[in-house]
């Protein structure tokens, strides 16, 4: 089944190296992993998506608060979460034909962010299923589609959490953390 | 111009990074290294005579990080490598390696090339932080002066903290040659995060209670975490409590006395048959600090199918890894047991009566006991379960042992019966060849005043015999006892078990090891006989410094019981009711 994990890690070198270092070890494919700054300064987040056994979850969120620079695990597993990947395609399109895309975008709820006289640019931000379709439909017009770029998913439970993933690993966990990093404070 | 580390310790001052480096060890209660220097090194190595710390030169860095190891195992204290970048580096991996997948508190410091070079594939530059990734707990790579102190004490807590490991400490050329301002106490690392997933709940250990309380034939299954929780106590208590039998991992040995009437011996691929009857037998197993490895379960589809299983581990990823448990109790193994052990009543009190568990596995013991080479009569062949019998005999189980890896290794954890922990070391995740004479070497400092034996195969042996220099410079008595089959023993047991005797690149040729020995002044002797044995070991043992003894066994003796790999507890082969090479006679 597919797992997504949503961590904080400290935004140092070579992080992002051990993260992927555990999964290569662990021989299990990482299908999606986004990065990016946090809320919490020194921290970034990223969401992970990777193929595996049912059973395998609680065995890779153990061996990822293992990596010292891992400061929260989340396992997202089933709870009530929004997940969205941002999509840039670029596609070829003359001032003839351009109007038939500007129809297709806006069925998508994408957006058009550049235009040249040879081509446009769409931006689209939604679940997966959305973005496939839409390259789905572009595709269906051969040789249209210049360029593909996907971020991979990120994912947010649902509902309201200070920092959502504390709370989601409930209050003793989050206060040991918390205590942990006060007490590092000079 | 001597430095005075101590006030160093105390008052903030200016330093280079290599002073650094050796001032914060001092500082982290450290008192021998080993390694081996280099042209990276090179500034921490002038360094050094400043410092109340005494460094081992050894002869080649694998030899460095496991005796670093050994002296970890032996003493309970961190163990400390150090060598030089690229070659030096690298020749560290496989002992940096054989400290992780055995959880051995272990700190290695490399030097690297300069900072601005870095990247360049500049003369020995290697990225050791990237290879050792995989199998360090964690690693730093440090290129300025005023990070060392920092990044070396954080290195300290995580190799001892939770569950231990080995940590790399890489220090490029130039900051070890900067000065920084060395303030030890502001360097200190913040408060040490316990792992968030472990685990010890009310409700846990009512049920665990429960589960013991209502078993019948429960086994303790005691492993390397017992001595490293310094559980030793509370384990003998539940198991003396609820009149609970024990069985022991390889790395467990010793953690619960072998002279214990509750103490089953080592279960596994090579455990005795009653132990792992046992095990397949029972209808609870209590899992203490050890972690259900491959060795010890055979196939997990047909493993203790009977029982229900208590996990006790320090170490949450270790939880329903190969075998799936029923109560999974996840933190310090002694903590644990402090909590778990008042919900436990005696016999006397209501508890559980074990008499007749006890008297089923009593049972099995006879006939195990007759197949037993050391109750056979003598047909003057000398067999290793010999010599390791008299070994244990007359130093009286009070030894340290550090064996290598092979039969020789097995016939040690069958006949050397240990009492007492951290007095049996070796090499079981990895299996490291080559681990036992530096290992010693490291066991020797790290506790002194112990009799010392090296027990290790020929092919072992030959792979870091160079540091018998080591053990001649440093002036330590240690013995050595080499099993010399002729083969690389192990491996020709399986080709004989499983690959029709093809006797294939396992016959091997060796030099004279007496001879070897007396080269580097060590002296030695020859033994051939059942009968010379105790004579040989005391001779050894009276001997001022390192005394070697080349024990010519049996070729192609095996060891037995055996579970195939791959196969079930209840599948092994036994041992041959006869002497094995009568029997070999009648093919
Ligand atoms: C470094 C290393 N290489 C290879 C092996 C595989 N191996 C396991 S046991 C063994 C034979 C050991 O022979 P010897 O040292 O003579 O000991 P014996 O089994 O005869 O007691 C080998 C080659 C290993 N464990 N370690």
């Amino acid at each position: 089944m597919l797992h997504t994990f949503v961590a904080y890690v400290e935004d140092l070198p070579g992080v992002l190296t051990r993260v992927a270092s555990l999964f290569r070890r662990l021989n299990i494919n990482i299908s999606s992993l986004t990065v990016g700054r946090s809320e919490r300064p020194g921290l970034s987040r990223l969401t992970l998506v990777c193929e595996a056994s049912a059973s395998a979850g609680h065995r890779i969120r153990a061996s990822l608060f293992k990596l010292e620079n891992v400061v929260d695990v989340d396992d997202i597993a089933q709870a009530p979460s929004v997940t969205r990947e941002l999509a840039l395609i670029k596609v070829a399109a003359s001032p003839r034909n351009r109007a038939q895309i500007f129809d297709l975008v806006e069925v998508f709820r994408a957006r058009i962010v550049d235009l040249t006289s040879e081509s446009l640019l769409i931006e689209m931000t939604g679940v997966e299923s959305k973005i496939e379709g839409l390259i789905e439909v572009l595709r269906e017009d051969d040789g249209r589609i210049l360029e593909i770029c996907r971020s991979g998913k990120m994912t947010m439970r649902r509902g309201h959490h200070t920092s959502g993933v504390l709370r989601a690993m409930g209050a003793g966990v989050a206060d040991a953390a918390e205590q942990d990093r006060a007490a590092a404070q000079p | 111009m001597g430095i005075d580390a101590m006030t160093h310790l105390t008052t903030p001052t200016r330093l280079t990074g290599a002073e650094i480096l050796w001032a914060t060890l001092v500082g982290e209660g450290v008192d021998t290294v080993f390694g081996y220097p280099g042209g990276a090194i090179l500034p921490a190595y002038d360094a050094l005579r400043k410092f109340p710390i005494r460094h081992v030169l050894v002869r080649h860095e694998q030899g460095a990080a496991h005796m670093a190891d050994g002296y970890a195992r032996a003493s309970g204290k961190v163990g400390v490598a150090v060598a030089t970048s690229g070659p030096g580096a690298t020749n560290l991996i496989t002992g940096i390696a054989t400290a992780m997948l055995d959880s051995i508190p272990m700190v290695c410091v490399t030097g690297n090339v300069s900072s601005k070079v870095l990247g360049t594939d500049a003369f020995q530059e290697v990225d050791i932080t990237g290879i050792t990734l995989p199998v360090t707990k964690h690693n730093f790579l440090v290129s300025r002066a005023e990070d060392l102190a920092a990044a070396l004490r954080h290195a300290f807590q995580i190799a001892r903290s939770g569950r231990p490991g080995p940590v790399l400490v890489d220090i490029t050329k130039d900051a070890q040659q900067a000065t920084a301002i060395f303030d030890f106490e502001a360097a200190k690392p913040k408060l040490y995060r316990p792992h968030p997933m472990l685990k010890v709940e009310d409700a846990g250990l009512a049920q665990a209670a429960e589960l013991i309380r209502n078993a019948e034939r429960p086994v303790i299954l005691a492993g390397h975490g017992v001595s490293e929780a310094g559980a030793m106590e509370q384990v003998r208590t539940l198991a003396e409590r609820a009149q609970i039998p024990v069985g022991l991992t390889l790395l467990g040995l010793g953690s619960f006395p072998a002279s214990h009437p509750l103490n089953l011996g080592m279960m596994g691929m090579h455990g005795e048959a009653w132990v792992n009857d046992a095990i397949q037998e029972a209808d609870l197993l209590i899992a203490c600090g050890m972690r259900f490895d491959d060795r010890v379960i055979g196939t997990p589809a047909t493993y203790a199918t009977k029982a229900k299983k208590i996990h006790i581990e320090i170490d949450p990823a270790e939880i329903n890894k190969n075998v799936k448990v029923d109560v999974a109790l996840v933190g310090d193994l002694r903590a644990v047991l402090e909590e778990l052990l008042p919900r436990i009543s005696s016999r006397g009190q209501g508890g559980r009566d074990g008499s007749s568990w006890l008297k089923w596995i009593d049972g099995r013991k006879g006939e195990s006991a007759v197949r037993d080479i050391k109750n056979l009569p003598d047909m003057g062949h000398l067999y290793a379960a010999h010599v390791m019998h008299d070994l244990w005999r007359i130093t009286g189980g009070n030894a340290v042992v550090v064996t290598d890896v092979g039969q020789h290794q097995m016939w040690e954890a069958q006949y050397y019966h240990h009492e007492h922990p951290r007095t049996l070391i070796t090499s079981g995740g990895l299996g490291t060849m080559g681990f036992a004479l530096p290992a010693a070497i490291g066991a020797k400092f790290g506790c002194p005043e112990k009799e010392v034996w090296v027990v290790a195969g020929d092919g072992g042996f030959q792979m870091t015999a160079a540091e018998l220099s080591t053990i001649v410079q440093e002036r330590l008595k240690i013995n050595i006892a080499v099993i010399n089959t002729g083969y690389l023993g192990m491996v020709r047991q399986w080709q004989e078990f499983f690959y029709e005797r093809n006797y294939e690149a396992t016959p091997l040729v060796s030099p004279d090891f007496v001879k070897l020995a007396d080269a580097h002044g060590i002296p030695g002797r020859a033994v051939r006989t059942r009968g010379e044995v105790a004579a040989a070991v005391e001779e050894a043992r009276a001997a001022n410094g390192a005394f070697l003894l080349n024990f010519l066994v049996e070729k192609e003796d095996s060891v037995y019981p055996m579970i195939p790999a791959g196969s079930s507890l209840h599948e092994m082969i036994l041992r041959p009711g006869r002497d094995p090479l009568e029997e070999r006679a009648d093919d």
